[in-house]
């Protein structure tokens, strides 16, 4: 036992946890913490807002799949994370979150950057701790890890008193420790692994539907063995996108209010469906009375919570997802179950397929954003990692850039967080300095965190951000046009600001690309830069996301390009 | 549906305040509550009876045992379950008679009677939330004053 501060004890504890960086910025409640980051070998990433912080955390754990940590101070340090750490619920992402808080001795007293952020992100993290005595640090940040990663994977808030930072206590750190009332991986049901084979075998027209925990959980082997097992074609939602290859013959893409119209059309007319690792959110599914007639869900989560939540299921399977399907798998080969011939309803399926990936109508520009899309996909090597804001963009990544390797497509699919794909992109380049890291954006959620290209320039982390530009809040405009008689309010962004000079004057590389071309040159160069680079493409602001399940309608009711 | 909830949970700060906003959060009701330290100080025990068709008082259970602070959460079966709650009430007197009338009452309910003033007194109950309404429309007539009542606390019988 070694006496030091509690300060101290939380970088310890956190180096111990594999902690090599933090993402973050100092306050008066918070220096102690910092002023141990002058003598420990974490590295400290600079931050200009604390959201921007907490994204670059979940960016991280996301992509590394271990806890990505954020910084910052009491009050509105600690109020600035909280959409942070609502996006990194939402999107079951896990992250530590450590807050510097009052003394002890003024909680409750309304002191100088004082919040009670424990009671305001408590419906948003996974767990929250507040020790009061430096003694408790080791272990809380023990307990913190492992919450944070196992399981449904979720944030933890660790909000530390300025005293218990400061004061010294002789500290233990325990190898093993119990949470009675955690248990976040109950044992594989052989059972209902083998109902569901079943199941899927008796149906005439069953589907896949991957969701966001089929990635969280790394089970694209087993879903790609399971699926061509089977001879299944394989939609996901829009979380769950890039789950499977999505150049394989048996993809049909992301269902949803922007799905692609084969995976809309094929999932409305399946009769049997393997839900994997998803909610069934509303923009997934559409309507519910819809979705489940007559149709047989089978659905696969490590929460049991959400069995039964959103939708009624013909069949649970509880338990990891990637040990559920790898036992599927296991089940079919000792059985020698292999599909290989085409049935009539795949068949169906691949026609489906084919006739709207030939017959879609695309927007008739140079410009228009499938083309812009296929050519970022086209010269990007397919380990690149992408992140998303939120907006239209997002939902034309969704549709025409498809991801080859599984696990390298993010974005806020839940909460829907503007501004969070470029810090995110940030973490996720620090997590994986070896890839090219494309942060697909529009200007108006670009706008709302672009003041991380300090970040990015200072802290030496080259990150590209590529920016459909109709300087419009496009995805509003397109509910006002569509919904509102187009009448058009709160949306025009006046082409402001000019993203080539902000780059610039951050020292980042600002390319503007109006031509095919231009855009080539500019790809290519923005991967070869030692600087991060904003790629500021100037698009139709009358474009709209197509196809679109108006919300309340049913997947098969879609609005197509006329 | 009514259903009577058993949860026990790590007697912590913050414990009750998590368990409601879950309620609130989730779009659940709660219709009563108790709580109360167990044998174990380590432990509390928070009996809630909600309502809600047999999907939402599965999500509340799932809900409730997703959290990290709940140790163990049960649905208790009424049938199989000794489930009390006390409640005070406050009666008017108007008539000379009320005051043996009142006692007659609460005598046929097993309740004791408190604070015997000149124009009122107080009723002590501990019983089923059903009992405990019955007595409350036969008190209406001498008019009450006030009522408290602590909300259900319940534990299952032993071998259900």
């Amino acid at each position: 036992m070694e006496s030091m501060t509690g300060a101290k004890a939380l970088m310890t504890a956190m180096e111990k946890e594999g902690v090599k960086e933090v993402f973050g910025l100092p306050g008066g409640a918070n220096l102690p913490m910092y002023d141990e980051f002058s003598r420990c070998d974490i590295r400290h990433i600079l931050v200009r807002h604390e959201q921007s912080a907490s994204h670059m955390a979940d960016g991280f754990g996301r992509v590394s799949r271990k806890p990505g940590v954020c910084f910052a101070t009491s009050g509105p340090g600690a109020t600035n994370i909280l959409t942070g750490i609502a996006t990194a619920q939402a999107d079951s992402s896990p992250m530590i979150a450590v807050t510097g808080q009052v003394p002890v001795a003024m909680i409750g007293k309304d002191a100088f950057q004082e919040s009670d952020i424990i009671g305001m992100t408590n419906p948003v993290v996974k767990y929250a701790f507040q020790p009061r005595t430096p003694g408790e640090v080791p272990e809380v940040v023990k307990k913190g890890f492992y919450i944070a990663e196992t399981g449904r994977p979720g944030p933890v808030l660790i909000d530390i008193p300025k005293d218990v930072q400061q004061n010294e206590a002789s500290m233990e750190f325990p190898d093993e420790f119990n949470i009675q009332g955690y248990h976040p991986w109950t044992d594989p049901d052989i059972v209902a692994c083998e109902k569901a084979i079943e199941m899927l075998l008796n149906s005439e027209k069953p589907i896949i539907l991957a969701g966001g925990g089929t990635i969280i959980s790394s089970a694209f082997a087993e879903l790609q063995s399971l699926a061509e097992t089977l001879m299944l074609p394989v939609v996901t939602t829009f979380k769950g996108k890039g789950a499977f290859p999505e150049n394989h013959p048996l993809s049909l893409g992301p269902i949803g209010m922007h799905g692609h119209a084969e995976a809309n059309k094929m999932m409305a007319e399946a009769d049997c469906v393997l839900a994997i690792g998803t909610r069934f959110s509303d923009r997934s599914v559409g309507t519910f009375e819809a979705f489940e007639k007559q149709l047989k869900i089978i659905h696969m989560d490590v929460d049991p919570a959400e069995i039964g939540k959103n939708q009624t299921t013909s069949l649970a399977v509880v338990g990891d997802v990637r040990t559920s399907l790898r036992i599927m798998v296991k089940l079919l080969l000792q059985k020698a179950i292999k599909k290989t011939e085409e049935s009539v309803w795949l068949k169906h399926v691949k026609e489906t397929k084919d006739y709207w990936r030939e017959n879609l109508k695309l927007h008739p520009g140079e410009m228009g954003a499938a083309k812009i899309l296929r050519k970022l996909r086209e010269i990007l090597p397919k380990e690149s990692v992408i992140t998303t804001e939120v907006g239209q963009h997002q939902m034309w990544a969704s549709l025409f850039y498809d991801v080859i390797q599984p696990g390298t497509f993010f974005s806020s699919t839940g909460l829907g967080t503007m501004g969070w794909g470029f810090p995110a992109s940030i973490g996720a380049k620090v997590a994986r300095p070896d890839v090219p890291v494309v942060d697909i954006a529009g200007d108006g959620s670009f706008s709302m965190t672009e003041n991380s290209l300090a970040t990015a320039v200072l802290e030496d982390i080259p990150v590209i951000v590529f920016v459909l530009n109709n300087s419009t809040l496009g995805m509003v405009a397109q509910w006002q046009r569509t919904f509102y008689d187009r009448r058009m309010v709160g949306v025009d962004q006046g082409g402001c600001p000019d993203y080539v000079k902000l780059a610039e004057s951050y020292g980042a590389q600002g390319i503007r690309a109006q031509s095919m071309d231009e855009l080539d040159r500019a790809i290519k160069s923005a991967i070869s830069s030692d600087v991060a680079t904003v790629i500021d493409i100037p698009i139709d602001p009358e474009e709209d996301v197509l196809p679109f399940v108006a919300p309340g309608t049913s997947l098969s009711d879609m609005i197509l390009p006329s | 549906m009514w259903a009577i909830l058993s949860v026990l949970v790590e007697n912590r700060p913050g414990v009750l305040f998590k368990i409601t906003h879950l309620f609130r959060s989730r779009n659940f009701n709660i219709d009563s509550i108790s709580v109360g330290i167990t044998d174990n100080p380590n432990y509390s025990r928070m009996t809630i009876t909600s309502y809600g068709d047999e999907k939402q008082i599965e999500q509340i259970v799932k809900q409730l045992d997703k959290m990290i602070d709940t140790v163990e959460v049960k649905q208790l079966d009424e049938h199989k379950t000794v489930f009390r709650e006390l409640c005070i009430f406050k009666l008017k007197l108007s008539n000379a008679n009320d005051s043996m009338e009142v006692n007659k009452l609460a005598n046929a309910y097993g309740a004791k009677v408190h604070d015997v003033k000149k124009d009122s007194l107080m009723v002590e109950l501990t019983s089923t939330p059903d009992q405990i309404k019955a007595f409350e429309e036969l008190a209406k007539p001498f008019g009450i004053i006030d009522v408290a009542r602590t909300g259900v606390t319940a534990l299952q019988r032993s071998g259900a």
